[in-house]
C-alpha cells in the first residue's frame, strides 16, 4: 500500500471518529446542564457543581498521593482486565470449536452470568483477604463470561467456506486458524472486551471498596465516612475518564483498524 | 502420468451412499468438464479429489504440484482488499514477499481486473468482479491444476460467456489441467477437451465423450450444433435433459 492513500484513509477515519466525537460532547454537555441543575436546587452539600468538582478531580490529579491511588486501580483493572480477555478468548475459541463444551458452557455461564458481581467480590475476600488477588480474581469471574460467549459465537457462526478456500489453497488447520477464523471471531470479541473492560474498573473499585485494598475504591470508601461529596464525585469522574481513555485510546482503534471493510459498504464510505 | 486419477472412489454422509465407484482421468494440461444433475454427488467428488473431503473408499493419485479452485461463490474474504484477496495463497505457495505484487499484478491482468478495483473491497464488487478476483487468486499461484466447481452457475448469460472465454484464455496462457464442475452442456463443450457425466446417483462415471480440436477452438454454432446433437441423440446425456425439465416445473 502506498503510503499518502494510507495516511488520507487513516486521516478520514481520525475526522470521522472526531465528528463522533461531537455528539458525545452534546450528550456530555446535557448531562452537565442536568447536574448544573441539580446542584442549583439541592445545594452544594448534596450535588456539589460539576465545574467545583472537576476542579476538585483536577486537584487530585495534581496531587501524587492521589495520582498513585488512580494508577493502583487503573493496573488491578487492567490485569484484571488481561486475565480475564486471555481466559475468555482462549476457553471461548475452544467451545467454539466443540459444540460439546459448548453445551457444557451453557448452563455453567448462566449460574455465573447469574451470581452479582458483588456477591463475587464477598466471596473472593473471604477466600484471598483483602489483597490485590481478590480484586483480580473478582473481575476474573465477572468479565471472563462475556468474551468468552463473544468468542464462542465468533467461531461457532463462522464462514465455513472461506475454511474451505483456505484449504483448497494448501493452508492446514494453524493457518486456516489464523488468517480465516480468528479474524472472523474478533468481530464480536471486540464490543465484547469494550464491555468487559467497563466491567474491570466497576468491579476493581467496588471491590476496593469492600475490601478496604486502597485504591480509587478505598477513597471513595473514606470520602463516605467523612461525607464528603465533592471529593467522591471527584473520584468519580476521575475513574469514567480513566475508562474513556483506555477504551478509545486503545480498544476502538483496533477494532476500527480491523473493521476498516465495514466503511466501505456504507454509501459514505472510502471511496478512493 | 496423469494430471489427475480417481481410482474406485466411494463415499458417503452419514450412511447416506452419495458417491461409488468413480474412475476418471485427467491428463496434463487437460480440461476435463464432469457434467450431472443438481444433487449426483459432483460437489462431493471435486471435493474428494481437491483433498477437502476424505473419501471413504478409493484411491486418488495427484500428478500436479500445486492446485488452486474456484468455486459457485467467490469466497472472498471480506475484511480483505481485491489485491490482498488474489494475494491470499502466495504467502502458502512459498512466493517470497518482494515478488507478490508482480504475481497479483500478473494474474489481475490474466482476469482483466482494473487497477482502481484491486484497492476495494468485496462488498464494493459487483458479482462478477467478484468472481474474477476468485479467478484471479486462483490464477496467482500459477497452479498446474484448477478446480472449478460451477464457478458461473450465478452469473447472467452475457458475463457467463465472457467469464468462460477468460478460462479459456488463461488455459491456454498458463497450461493448467482442470476439473470443471458444471451442469450446463454449453458451457462443458465450449471448455472442455472431454466431457465425463456422471450417473444420477453418483453410481460411477456413465461415460465419457472427446472433443475435437483444443479448448476454445469451436465456434458458436459448431457448438450449439453439437449440444443439440448431444441431446437428442446421445444416450448418455438424456439424464441432463431431465435436470433441466425438473428445474423447469
Ligand atoms: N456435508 C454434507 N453432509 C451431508 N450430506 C451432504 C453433504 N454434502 C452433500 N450432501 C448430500 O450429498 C448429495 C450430493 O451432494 P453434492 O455433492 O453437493 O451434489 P451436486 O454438487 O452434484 O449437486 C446430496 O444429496 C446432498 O444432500
Ligand atoms: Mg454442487
Amino acid at each position: 500500500m502506498k503510503l499518502g492513500p494510507a495516511l488520507s484513509d487513516r486521516a478520514g477515519r481520525l475526522l470521522d471518529f472526531l465528528w463522533s466525537g461531537w455528539a458525545g460532547l452534546a450528550a456530555l454537555s446535557l448531562l452537565a446542564a442536568a447536574w448544573q441543575a441539580g446542584h442549583e436546587a439541592w445545594g452544594d452539600f448534596i450535588l456539589p457543581a460539576p465545574l467545583e468538582t472537576v476542579g476538585a478531580a483536577v486537584g487530585l490529579l495534581g496531587d501524587p498521593d492521589s495520582l498513585s491511588l488512580l494508577l493502583i486501580t487503573a493496573q488491578r483493572s487492567l490485569t484484571g482486565f488481561a486475565m480475564a480477555a486471555g481466559a475468555g478468548v482462549a476457553l471461548g475459541l475452544t467451545a467454539g470449536y466443540a459444540p460439546a463444551v459448548m453445551r457444557l458452557a451453557r448452563p455453567l455461564l448462566t449460574v455465573v452470568l447469574g451470581v452479582p458481581p458483588i456477591a463475587w467480590i464477598v466471596l473472593t475476600m473471604m477466600w484471598f483477604g483483602t489483597t490485590g488477588t481478590t480484586v483480580a480474581v473478582a473481575i476474573l469471574i465477572a468479565a471472563t463470561p462475556v468474551v468468552f460467549v463473544a468468542a464462542a459465537e465468533g467461531i461457532a457462526t463462522r464462514d465455513r467456506e472461506l475454511g474451505h478456500m483456505a484449504e483448497a489453497f494448501g493452508y492446514g488447520l494453524l493457518g486456516r486458524f489464523l488468517f480465516i477464523d480468528l479474524r472472523q471471531a474478533s468481530r464480536p470479541i471486540f464490543p465484547a472486551l469494550a464491555l468487559a473492560l467497563g466491567t474491570s474498573f466497576k468491579v476493581a473499585i467496588m471491590a476496593e471498596m469492600l475490601a478496604n485494598a486502597g485504591g480509587v475504591g478505598g477513597a471513595l470508601a473514606r470520602a463516605r465516612a467523612l461525607l464528603d461529596v465533592p471529593q467522591a464525585l471527584a473520584w468519580v469522574v476521575l475513574s469514567v475518564i480513566a475508562l474513556i481513555v483506555v477504551e478509545y485510546g486503545l480498544v476502538r482503534p483496533m477494532e476500527g483498524e480491523l473493521e476498516r471493510w465495514r466503511r466501505a459498504a456504507q454509501p459514505w464510505g472510502v471511496k478512493r | 502420468m496423469n494430471a489427475l486419477t480417481l481410482e474406485r472412489i466411494g463415499h458417503a454422509y452419514f450412511g447416506q451412499a452419495v458417491l461409488a465407484d468413480i474412475h476418471l482421468e485427467v491428463g496434463r494440461g487437460e480440461v476435463v468438464a464432469l457434467v450431472g444433475p443438481s444433487g449426483s454427488g459432483k460437489s462431493t467428488l471435486i471435493q474428494i479429489a481437491a483433498g477437502l473431503v476424505d473419501a471413504r473408499e478409493g484411491r486418488i493419485r495427484r500428478g500436479f504440484s500445486r492446485q488452486a479452485m474456484i468455486f459457485q461463490e467467490p469466497n472472498l474474504m471480506p475484511w480483505a482488499t481485491a489485491r490482498e484477496n488474489i494475494g491470499f495463497a502466495l504467502r502458502r505457495a512459498g512466493v517470497a514477499r518482494r515478488d507478490r505484487q508482480a504475481r497479483i499484478e500478473e494474474a489481475a491482468w490474466l482476469a482483466e481486473l482494473e487497477g482502481d478495483d484491486l484497492g476495494k473491497y468485496p462488498v464494493e464488487l459487483s458479482g462478477g468482479m467478484r468472481q474474477r478476483v476468485a479467478i484471479a487468486r486462483a490464477l496467482a499461484v500459477r497452479p498446474d491444476f484448477i478446480f472449478f466447481d460451477e464457478p458461473f452457475t450465478a452469473l447472467d448469460v452475457a458475463l457467463k460467456r465472457r467469464m468462460q472465454d477468460l478460462v479459456i484464455g488463461a488455459a491456454r496462457e498458463a497450461h493448467f489441467a482442470a476439473l470443471f464442475i458444471t451442469h450446463d452442456l454449453m458451457e462443458a463443450i465450449r471448455i472442455a477437451h472431454r466431457i465425463a457425466v456422471l450417473d444420477v446417483r453418483g453410481r460411477g462415471i456413465a461415460g465419457v465423450r472427446a472433443l475435437e480440436g483444443g479448448t476454445g477452438d469451436r465456434n458458436e454454432a459448431e457448438i450449439f450444433a453439437l449440444r443439440q446433437r448431444f441431446l437428442e441423440t446421445d444416450p448418455l446425456f438424456r439424464h441432463i435433459h431431465d435436470v433441466d425439465e425438473r428445474k423447469r416445473r
